[in-house]
């Protein structure tokens, strides 16, 4: 992981070994976020794995803050449904 | 014509959860932009499992959006890892198969193992440990059979071992891997593959080693025969459909989609379970029937179907991959907090 940026508030983080799987599913967690003016990604060659994923910030707020939230309201959402999914499972045999 | 208030509102919520087929297009593909802004998930996500056989999941993830649900069916093909044969050493191979042709079909047949118990082997590492190596023995001559009769013609009655099945390779320990394992039984998971084929005098003596690995690095690796998702189907009749229009309708569906019933003597179609119809489209061919039915699928209500290969269940394959996601965002988490960001 690299940021690069102009000041802290626009932030290009060059994420390595990922792609459309993380990077998709993150920008959509960071854009729900009301203090993200700008959230993007892309795949700067498809020959290379990695991607740049930008956050441009409203007003003061640095832009990794955004990125933390984002990915730690990712995770919140893989537990939110892995228990979900868990539960229902046992309640699908059960009631075989 | 100029909309009601009430028909408005409609046509703004039919654009937020629906995604309409129109006759040459489909609309609304996107969420219109800042809907969803601060709007958190957990509220009206469920999950429905329909239908569970040995090796196949059907499920129904309500509630999540297509950036997530696109991420775990990407992770279930390419990122779960699997135990496949990667090292082929050829002692003996007399066969008409081709070394290398032998090593390939050899790597993409599935290992019932665990992936969950082995460690991936460390790059550069030729040997192979016992905590990141699966070794496996495949050692088969073929004979000919001297009690064949004189005229037979029949491969199974003249030679002995001139198939060669994945029942035939057979598991070799390494180090203490009896200890590990005690009870475990490391094979392929379908005995009746045929790896090649033999006549007399030819043999096939490799030793192969397996190793852990995932989809993105070989196909061979994907623990998924397919893992796939579809929208919810959606089918609303605008106006009240008879007789033989009815009739015409139900045979542009899938079987079980449109039912007639019998109303007052008239045939009326109804729509009895929408998400059987597999969308051919084919009510856009009918003039007649065009206006009067609208397709859609429900944006956010995802139906997954998962098939697995055999080496995990499907439930695990899932659970697995959900791991995994959280697994990615850790690492980052872990990185923004240990390297400071200048």
């Amino acid at each position: 992981i690299q940021a690069d940026g102009t000041d802290g508030n626009c932030v290009t983080f060059v994420l390595h070994d990922e792609d459309h799987t993380l990077g998709n599913s993150l920008r959509y967690m960071v854009m729900k976020n009301p203090d993200v003016e700008f959230c993007g990604y892309c795949i700067t060659h498809p020959s290379e794995s990695k991607i740049n994923f930008r956050i441009q910030t409203r007003g003061a707020l640095p832009a990794v803050e955004p990125f933390r939230k984002g990915l730690n309201d990712l995770m919140g959402v893989c537990q939110h449904v892995l228990s979900t999914f868990e539960g229902s499972m046992k309640e699908f045999r059960a009631q075989k | 014509p100029p909309i009601a208030p009430m028909a408005a509102r409609r046509s703004v919520d039919e654009m937020r959860d629906r995604v309409v087929l129109g006759e040459f297009g489909v609309r609304n593909v996107s969420e219109p932009a800042g809907v969803t802004r601060g709007a958190r998930l957990p509220q009206a996500f469920r999950v429905d499992v329909i239908r569970e056989e040995e090796d196949t999941l059907e499920f129904d993830m309500v509630g999540i959006d297509a950036a997530i649900a696109n991420a775990f069916r990407r992770i279930l093909l390419a990122e779960v890892p699997t135990m496949a044969v990667e090292k082929v050493f050829v002692y003996n191979n007399t066969s008409i198969v081709q070394d290398e042709i032998l090593a390939h079909r050899l790597g993409l047949i599935p290992i019932r193992a665990d992936p969950r118990l082995f460690e991936y082997r460390n790059q550069g590492d030729q040997e192979g440990t016992e905590i990141d190596t699966l070794q496996f023995q495949l050692k088969i001559k073929c004979k000919r059979n001297p009690q064949a009769a004189k005229e037979s013609s029949d491969p199974d009655e003249l030679y002995f071992n001139h198939k060669v099945y994945s029942k035939h390779m057979t598991w070799v320990p390494l180090g203490n891997q009896t200890d590990l394992f005690p009870d475990a039984d490391f094979r392929p998971v379908h005995d009746d593959i045929l790896i090649a084929l033999l006549r007399p005098g030819q043999e096939i003596d490799v030793l192969m080693h397996c190793v852990k690995g995932i989809g993105k690095d070989h196909a061979k690796f994907s623990p998924v025969a397919t893992a796939s998702y579809r929208l919810l189907p959606d089918i609303t009749l605008l106006q009240p459909i008879e007789d033989e229009a009815a009739e015409t309708l139900q045979k542009c569906f899938s079987p079980g989609v449109i039912e007639i019933q019998n109303i007052n003597g008239k045939k009326v179609a109804r729509v009895a379970n929408a998400r059987l119809d597999t969308f051919s489209r084919e009510v856009f061919r009918h003039e007649g029937l065009k206006n009067l039915v609208r397709l859609a699928r429900v944006r956010n209500h995802y139906i997954f179907t998962v098939e697995s290969t055999g080496i995990l269940p499907p439930d695990v394959l899932v659970s697995e991959a959900i791991k995994i996601l959280m697994g990615k965002c850790q690492r980052f988490l872990n990185e923004l907090d240990s390297v400071p960001m200048e």
